[in-house]
């Protein structure tokens, strides 16, 4: 008798079960996919961040519809487009910077393409290797600095720091924040500045950078926002591993000069790069996208955007970047294919560095 | 009963299992399958010393026991510290509770990179407890992740408390035995299945707790998802990160086979629909003990509406004013409340899947079939399906990308797979919720009902429904919970145009420039508002509903 109590009742919920699946099945198939030959789909890093003015610039010159599908960090969407390169979820891909150039041309995941009229000011950037010069076109740069708090510095009567030395000296115990390395991109950049500027020694560095009290915290914003004396959460940290172009943020309402500013000895220049996706449904409108990335309109617009600098000179920056946000006259040097070759061991001893 | 009687009641039964099985085996198992088999064939043949390898290592041993300690302690806490509020919120009556029950869902919703910001605002040197010297240390991760899942153990345990007869309580006082002695001899035998449930539920949650390890541990403390995460999305350490996740999932299933253990002898008790009684002196200790967890609880919160509503040093609603549009310099695709759209839509379709499928495994699960073969296998279907509670988010995003490409199951660009993932993540808790009262009837009411002439659907709607109606809204609040607050699955899977408000939120918390951090705390106000009011309505709802039986 007690098995009896099951039939109706099955025959009832498969019914709704077999409806929800059916409705599950008929929205895969109603979404829009994205695949015609009218739309281009670039894979970025979350930073992406462009005016909708200059975009639609690009739609109607081209006739393309864009779809931006941001994907983590700089190593998140390298990565994930190597997990996906036999199918493809994009036709361009922006945000590819110097640390992971060289593991994105190795793993193949790039058509050649050289937009035609790249500027002169931008052939700087081009990365040495000549099949990654074919694959990857520059489209800004940025230096990762270490900023400081100046009000702070002035109130306490204390000497500023100037050099990535200077950072492990008593008089700057406790004072230091930094994103790290394994979770954020800027991190990455700082530890790859260190192992530039001392090389072998590098973990000796950081070793008494721990010891000095350098504090580390998972992501940018939360060594910025929460930590840094000059960020929104007034911590108790005047120094804080950011960017060159951060100051120009903290010009108090009315000022006309900001409280923070960049020490030009300890940047890494990070390059961003974009390119073609092998195996892109839609190459030609692809190409025409990294072409126009690298046009006036676009390049003009990446200071306030994007907080980098244009790789195209003629673009021109903002006045007060041009008066507060210099960039670092000698910023320190490694090849990608270095960074490539030993990425993933640095990560690993400076992870065993700074975790119990 | 004739011959076809039960084989047709075994095909049904097959056909009903079959249904989230499939769902199962589609969005869960050949996801992780596909990760893991990458990392054991890196170079195309079977590779195990290069797992055996990782697992040998002695930091995945620190970051194996980093991540049961820290689970099984963020778990006893959420447990000692919610058990009692349990009691309060749902067996007590006072004015305000509905509001305090809604409240209390809260932080289970919240994204962890803006509580993080906001805990450590708290903790940091500079800040209020700064005196405490907390930040950075274990016990702050403890804390956010009790901050986080005690939610899980007041409304999991509520539910189940809630339907538990108070006369046998009564009886028992009524010969004598102390309120202890009632607690220990009567109650928590009771009870135990309840907080058996919601302990597993959560001790999974912390095992694979993500950004607050990161963010409250300053990168000082691992566990294995975020060694996972690590490996995975950073040094692309396949065999490395498939090792992680076998062991996860070896870990994970231990673990349900002892809670499987604990609750197999768990009698039927009997139920009756409750409606809390007043608070009398000697609940004192224990109201007490509910307003410290409630302080705990919303200080972080606190310190989120009070920054939503400074701009520079001036009191302002522009952080509020600015969500109709996307951001300081463009650090938005589509307008932030656009994403409260995207998450409440999403949130119902999501939660309409777990409750179908939850519904059908925890009718499934509660069941008691006389042969042993059966029963085991009732149990492993019931594991099964909590499986996707315990493994890393970032095995299952990426595993979607390498195994859901190819025709027809090309979903990777699809909206709906958003929902499912969500979907996927509900699922465990709405079984969890629902499955204990199931069991907890007395089959013989069923047969009672049937040899009275009830069909089978009649039984179901006159026995188990009117049982299971409150578990089930708590469960339906559960699931739309979750599905608002799921960050893991949904940052890989969401798209640009319709993007949930967690995804909104934390965009704009990792773009440089005041406005987009006000911006932030302002939508991380509004995800917490929306909860409140989602659940106040559920709980409208289930108060509606008690006059029905």
């Amino acid at each position: 008798m007690y098995r009896q109590t099951f039939r109706g009742a099955i025959g009832a919920i498969g019914a709704i079960g077999a409806l929800a699946l059916v409705a599950t099945v008929a929205g895969c198939s109603s979404g829009p996919s994205g695949d015609d030959s009218k739309t281009v789909v670039v894979a970025s890093h979350d930073s992406w961040a462009m005016s909708k003015d200059v975009i639609k610039a690009f739609e109607k010159k081209s006739g393309y519809t864009v779809k931006v599908r941001p994907s983590g960090d700089a190593g998140e969407l390298t990565n994930r487009l190597i997990l996906t390169k036999d199918s493809p979820t994009a036709d361009a891909v922006f945000g590819i910077d110097n640390t992971f150039a060289t593991r994105a041309v190795d793993e193949g995941i790039l058509a050649d393409h050289e937009p035609s009229d790249l500027p002169a000011s931008a052939k700087d950037f081009v990365l040495p290797d000549a099949d990654a010069a074919r694959q990857l076109t520059p489209v800004d740069y940025g230096d990762v600095c270490v900023n400081i708090d100046d009000t702070w510095f002035a109130q306490h009567r204390i000497a500023p720091p100037q050099t990535l030395d200077d950072l492990t000296k008593p008089a700057y115990k406790d004072l230091f924040v930094t994103p790290g390395a394994t979770t954020s991109s800027p991190g990455l950049a700082f530890l790859i500045a260190t192992i530039a500027e001392k090389g072998e020694a590098w973990p000796d560095y950081w070793r008494k950078l721990l010891a000095n009290g350098a504090k580390i915290t998972a992501g940018w914003s939360d060594a910025y926002e929460v930590d840094f004396t000059a960020g929104g959460g007034k911590g108790d940290r005047p120094i804080v591993l950011s960017y060159a172009s951060s100051p120009p943020f903290t010009i108090p309402d009315g000022a006309d000069k900001p409280t923070t500013s960049a020490l030009l000895d300890t940047c890494w220049r990070q390059v961003e790069y974009a390119g073609v996706l092998k195996g892109a449904k839609n190459s030609k409108g692809a190409e025409a996208f990294v072409d126009f990335m690298v046009g006036k309109k676009f390049q003009a617009a990446i200071p306030d955007n994007m907080y980098m600098y244009p790789v195209n000179t003629a673009a021109g920056l903002p006045e007060i970047w041009a008066k507060w946000a210099k960039v670092s006259p000698d910023p320190a040097e490694m090849s990608p294919a270095d960074i490539a070759a030993h990425r993933d061991e640095w990560l690993r001893e400076w992870r065993d560095l700074t975790s119990r | 009963m004739n011959r076809i009687g039960p084989m047709r009641h075994r095909l049904g039964i097959a056909t009903l299992a079959a249904i989230p099985l499939v769902v199962l085996a589609v969005f869960f198992v050949l996801p992780v399958w596909g990760m893991v088999s990458r990392g054991f064939t890196p170079d195309g043949h079977l590779d195990v010393g290069g797992v055996w390898d990782v697992l040998a290592r002695p930091r995945t041993h620190r970051v194996l026991w980093f991540t049961l300690w820290s689970a099984g302690l963020g778990t006893l806490c959420a447990v000692l510290l919610g058990v009692p509020c349990a009691y309060v919120l749902h067996r007590l009556d006072f004015p305000g509770r509905g509001l305090l029950r809604a409240l209390v869902v809260v932080p289970f919703v919240l994204p962890t990179v803006v509580v993080g910001v906001a805990f450590r605002q708290l903790l940091a040197d500079s800040g209020p407890l700064g005196g405490w010297h907390l930040d950075g240390t274990a016990a702050a991760i403890i804390a956010a992740l009790v901050f986080f899942n005690i939610s899980v153990v007041i409304k999991t345990v509520g539910a189940f408390w809630e339907g538990i007869d108070p006369r046998r309580e009564q009886a028992a006082a009524a010969l004598g035995a102390s309120p202890a002695q009632v607690f220990r001899t009567v109650t928590l035998p009771a009870l135990l299945p309840g907080i058996v449930s919601a302990a597993t539920v959560v001790f999974l949650f912390c095992s694979t707790a993500f950004g607050v390890v990161l963010t409250m541990g300053g990168l000082r403390y691992a566990n294995v998802e975020t060694e996972i995460y690590l490996l995975t999305t950073q040094e692309l350490d396949l065999p490395a990160a498939a090792a992680l996740s076998v062991l996860q999932l070896l870990v994970i299933t231990a673990l349900l086979l002892v809670s499987h253990l604990t609750r197999r002898d768990a009698a039927a008790v009997d139920r009756a629909a409750s409606v809390g009684r007043r608070p009398r002196p000697r609940d004192l200790p224990l109201l007490a003990w509910t307003a410290l967890v409630l302080v705990f609880v919303s200080a972080p919160l606190l310190t989120l509406v009070v920054r939503s509503l400074q701009v520079g040093d001036a009191w302002s609603l522009a952080n509020y004013r600015a969500l109709s549009g996307t951001g300081e310099r463009s650090a938005l695709l589509v307008p932030a409340l656009q994403g409260l759209r995207n998450s409440l839509e999403i949130a119902a379709l999501a939660t309409s899947m777990a409750l179908v499928l939850g519904g059908i495994v925890a009718f499934l699960v509660s069941r008691r079939p006389r042969r042993a073969a059966l029963r085991r296998a009732v149990g492993v279907f019931d594991g099964a399906f909590m499986l996707p509670l315990g493994v890393s988010a970032v095995t299952l995003g990426f595993g979607f990308l390498v195994t859901l490409n190819h025709p027809p199951l090309d979903l990777r660009s699809s909206s709906v797979l958003v929902p499912i993932a969500q979907a996927m993540v509900a699922l465990p808790l709405v079984v969890r919720t629902v499955a204990p009262v199931l069991r907890s009837i007395d089959d013989r009411q069923r047969q009672a009902a049937a040899s009275l002439g009830a069909g089978p659907f009649r039984v179901l709607l006159a026995v188990d429904v009117p049982t299971a109606w409150r578990a089930l809204l708590a469960a339906t609040g559960f699931a739309f919970a979750v599905s608002l607050g799921e960050f893991g699955a949904t940052s890989f899977l969401a798209r640009e145009d319709n993007p949930t408000l967690p995804v909104v939120i934390y965009r704009l918390i990792s773009h440089p420039g005041a406005e987009n951090f006000g911006m932030a705390m302002a939508a991380s106000v509004l995800l917490a508002a929306t909860t409140t009011l989602v659940m106040l309505l559920v709980e409208r709802l289930r108060i509606g509903s008690i006059g029905t039986f």
